[in-house]
């Protein structure tokens, strides 16, 4: 997976973790895989269409949802299921669109759809051209997992329309 | 959270009128507790672009913050078709995606600013608190002013 595809998605997380938990989160490990992806707490997915393809999960432990829930809200919240799961998907709404825009903005053009919970513990198989990239962010409440699924379809925009040298 | 000089409205001193569109309604929450620290009132709430017109109609909010991805109806649709029947409406989108193409569609269907989020309270007041008084809407009353009204 081309990496100034996923560079977005880091700075995005890192960004809004550090804005929403006031506090710093940094990256502890990285992985490729191709086989079905577990969930491992609560999680929402963003799909997106256009010349990228793709979808991106946040995953979150219970602890860090319930954390980034009670600074939103001003006070301490009971980390109930739905609560987590509304957080969990705002939280992917703002890091996805973060890095969204800074791709759109980079020429990429396509289209984002609103988040979704994840229910089934196991998602689907990425498929053989299209591996996962999943990235795990290290938080004092928990970690915080990003699932990165992107097929790149066609040429940026700039790329298409700059004239080629003879 | 911080508490901000409440904005009132000129005509009445009354405080301004505010309808959040978001689907989230973790989004919204955190919003009204923003517009509650500006010493604001909601007065209506959509999670999507079709029932936000008929919020519109039904409470005729002073201004309107405005989420873009939604559901059934988007939130760049939803400005158009508001702004088309109430020339005057005050939109403000507040989406995380906030690239330039998304931005000036949502300007040039009537949309008054943009926000991105995650929303800081701060730079949503200010925004609110321009495009209110470039309208003449508002009146800024000062913490202790706000206290014994």
């Amino acid at each position: 997976m081309r990496m100034d595809l996923i560079q977005p998605f880091i700075g995005s997380l890192d960004a809004v973790l550090a804005e929403m938990m006031k506090a710093p989160a940094k990256i502890v490990d990285l992985t490729m895989e191709v086989k079905g992806y577990r969930r491992k707490g609560a999680a929402a997915v963003v799909t997106f269409r256009g010349q990228i393809e793709g979808r991106v999960i946040l995953d979150m432990d219970p602890g860090a949802a319930a954390q980034v829930a009670s600074l939103l809200f001003g006070k301490d919240v009971a980390p109930d299921e739905a609560i987590i799961k509304e957080t969990v998907c705002e939280l992917a709404n703002m890091v996805i669109g973060n890095a969204v825009t800074q791709l759109n903005d980079g020429g990429f053009q396509f289209k984002v759809f609103p988040p979704e919970v994840v229910a089934q513990e196991e998602c689907a198989e990425t498929g053989k051209d299209s591996e996962a990239t999943i990235l795990c962010f290290e938080t004092a409440s928990g970690n915080v997992y990003l699932n990165i699924v992107m097929k790149y379809l066609q040429r940026r925009s700039r790329e298409r329309s700059a004239v080629p040298v003879a | 959270m911080k508490q901000f000089d409440a904005l009132t409205r000129k005509k009445d001193r009354e405080p301004v009128r505010y309808l959040i569109v978001d689907d989230s309604v973790f989004a919204r929450k955190s919003l009204a507790k923003m517009i509650e620290s500006f010493g604001g009132q909601v007065i209506g709430e959509a999670g999507d672009g079709c029932t936000a017109i008929t919020e519109y109609t039904r409470t005729k909010p002073d201004i309107v913050l405005m989420d873009i991805t939604m559901p059934q109806m988007e939130g760049i649709e939803a400005v158009e078709r508001i702004v088309q029947e109430h020339p005057d409406a005050r939109i403000v989108m507040v989406s995380s995606v906030g690239y330039q193409d998304n931005i000036l569609a949502a300007l040039q269907k009537g949309a008054r600013h943009f926000v991105q989020k995650p929303v800081k309270p701060d730079a949503l007041y200010e925004i609110i608190r321009y495009v209110l008084n470039d309208d003449g809407v508002t009146v800024t009353v000062g913490a202790g002013q706000e206290k014994s009204r």
